[in-house]
């Protein structure tokens, strides 16, 4: 996707911002939820994450078990009805979270952790290093980040490992760049000469010195990715193309039940909210931490 | 500029290159023999070997890769493995369908997002400021699919108000443009989606612009409001937002695909995610190559676009 522009703007506001070291650590995270952004953020969150992890300890009923007539309305003996093949709408949604969660989250981790890796080394190595590095980003980038991944379901076939290491790595060029840049103001300083002066191994000077001044920048770009995670995820799985029915999941859910919206909304109404206040939870509570680390809200909103 | 002109073109190209490269390869992935899945179990073997040799299946991996980019640059953009029929024929009214639909998304959502822009940064800190930045960040975490099942929910069915159609069907034979109720949503949808990302920066660019020496000169030589800001302002807070209205522009060949399977808009996107299911190869890599061509192009454009708006480099390099 394309926020590329903000990101990179707000990443480069933040080297000139601290670097976390112990106490700040606790600075940022104050200054972060003392704003109200920050503090909606972190509970639409919690509420989600809550629902998809503790969900299935509470579901009513088995998730793929027929329970009922198709597209049972709500009420009766079904909270929220059945879905369209007669089994419970509310049992499917609290099963269905975690699926759509442990993926997104995997693929950010495999994304930011591959583009923090070739953003240190681009802005670090320098010269044709850094030429070839970015270029390869750029080839990745000509892509839609969705397209990239139909193409590779094309390949390979459905295969959820697939999907979320797609996803990952078509976030990877994304996050590079912004390392990148933030790394690059970094490594002219006195500091890093003098480790290497030293005689630090590269490594060491890398994820030792370079690596912590650049967490603010990393972070953010952590809570953006999954943001998008979250949303090209449940979208791969509501194309059809990614989890495959029985499996209980949001994006799957929707697309299940699109047809019968008219008759029985539940069924789309439910998973729809959950992904729509999980996106705006992890977005502003990213926001707020941005904010926090520029410290445009330090010392009060 | 010439010299930064050609660079910027030749980088493009190059970059469709690599494109292509991975696009052949992803697609050498696939199990089996290509001919044997078009032909079906139980093609003879001498049919078989017709058509392995038609396809230069018996060729080497470069030879093939040579055979297909030299097709798609010709414009042949081979047969599709669900239909038998040609690709081009398959893909032409979609494409045309989608390129109305970005068209009719771009025209309304740029203007918009930049006007947006401008009056959340002339009534910076005040209400209209804080609701409508508010309203942009939340919009801006919401998925396409999210936008686009809300909207029909609202708009399609009977629950709030039913005023539109909820699937986008158009008639075997016609366009879009010829059912122009079927285009609301799908573009309505798109333009959300990218309205915030634009109107977010117009607002930061103009709100630095504002406090800039020249604007308060401007004002001090008491040139009514109006002119201070669309004449003075505007026109130097504008570059960042036409970058991003490019960039924005270029998302949108990918958004398309979720959106226009959300309305089952016969477009480039549901060709794309029918083709993915069908495994229909041919048609993937055409599709893929297309939209990577577009976004290539409207980077392109973006930064041509910059050159030509920004007084500062478009006399550098001369």
């Amino acid at each position: 996707m394309s926020v590329e522009a903000v990101a990179t703007d707000e990443a480069a506001q933040l080297v000139g911002a601290p670097s976390i070291r112990s106490r700040q650590w606790l600075v940022l995270l104050k200054a972060t939820l003392r704003q109200t952004r920050g503090k909606i953020g972190l509970t639409l969150t919690t509420v989600i994450v809550g629902f998809a992890l503790l969900g299935p300890l509470f579901a009513p009923h088995n998730p793929n078990a027929f329970v009922a007539v198709p597209n049972l309305a709500p009420g009766g003996h079904l909270l929220f009805g059945a879905d369209a093949l007669g089994r419970d709408v509310w049992s499917r949604f609290l099963h269905g979270g975690w699926t759509v969660l442990s993926m997104s989250l995997a693929a950010t981790l495999i994304g930011v952790g591959l583009g923090l890796v070739v953003g240190l080394s681009a802005a670090y190595l320098g010269g044709w290093a850094d030429e070839v590095l970015m270029r390869i980003a750029d080839v990745f980038m000509a892509f839609p980040q969705i397209v990239l991944a139909l193409l590779l379901v094309t390949a390979f076939g459905p295969k959820v490992y697939l999907i979320i290491l797609c996803v990952g790595i078509s976030h990877a060029p994304r996050v590079a760049r912004v390392i990148r840049g933030a790394a690059q103001q970094v490594v002219e300083r006195d500091f890093i000469k003098a480790a290497e002066a030293v005689g630090e191994p590269r490594r060491r000077v890398i994820f030792g010195e370079l690596l912590p001044n650049v967490i603010s920048p990393l972070l953010v770009e952590f809570g953006l990715r999954l943001t998008y995670s979250i949303g090209l995820i449940a979208g791969i799985n509501f194309l059809g193309l990614g989890l495959q029915p029985p499996q209980a999941d949001w994006g799957l859910m929707i697309q299940e039940n699109r047809l019968s919206l008219t008759v029985q909304p539940m069924g789309v109404l439910l998973p729809i909210i959950a992904i729509a206040l999980l996106t705006i939870g992890t977005n502003l509570l990213t926001d707020a931490f941005a904010r926090a680390a520029i410290g445009i809200d330090r010392g009060g909103d | 500029m010439t010299r930064f002109l050609i660079r910027r073109i030749l980088l493009g190209i190059l970059i469709l290159l690599l494109v292509s490269i991975v696009v052949f390869a992803a697609t050498q992935g696939l199990p089996g023999n290509a001919a044997r899945a078009i032909l079906g179990r139980q093609a003879t073997p001498a049919r078989l070997a017709a058509l392995t040799k038609q396809l230069h299946l018996n060729e080497s991996a470069p030879a093939q890769y040579w055979h297909w980019l030299s097709g798609i640059v010709r414009g042949h953009l081979g047969t599709s493995a669900a239909t038998q029929g040609s690709v081009s024929s398959l893909i032409s009214a979609p494409l045309a369908n989608s390129a109305f639909l970005v068209f009719i998304s771009a025209i309304i959502a740029v203007p918009l997002s930049i006007s947006l822009g401008v009056l959340m940064a002339v009534k910076r800190d005040k209400l209209t400021d804080h609701g409508l930045s508010t309203g942009t960040l939340l919009l801006a975490a919401l998925p396409e699919f999210v936008i686009g099942i809300g909207l029909a929910l609202l708009l399609a069915t009977a629950y709030v108000w039913r005023a539109l159609p909820s699937v986008s069907i158009i008639p075997p034979g016609e366009h879009a443009w010829d059912v122009p109720k079927v285009v609301v949503l799908p573009a309505l949808t798109l333009i959300l989606a990218v309205t915030p990302y634009i109107s977010r920066i117009m607002r930061a660019s103009m709100v630095e612009v504002l406090h800039s020496d020249y604007v308060t000169m401007a004002r001090l030589k008491g040139l009514p409001n109006r002119t201070v800001i669309w004449r003075h302002a505007v026109p130097n807070a504008i570059v960042p937002a036409i970058q991003v209205s490019a960039l924005q522009l270029a998302y949108m060949a990918g958004g398309i695909v979720v959106v226009e399977y959300v309305f089952s808009y016969n477009g480039i996107g549901t060709q794309l995610v029918n083709a993915v299911t069908n495994r229909d190869v041919p048609t993937v890599q055409a599709l893929v190559m297309i939209i990577g061509a577009v976004y290539v192009l409207v980077n392109l454009l973006a930064d041509l676009l910059t050159i030509v708006v920004t007084p500062r480099l478009r006399t550098a390099g001369r």
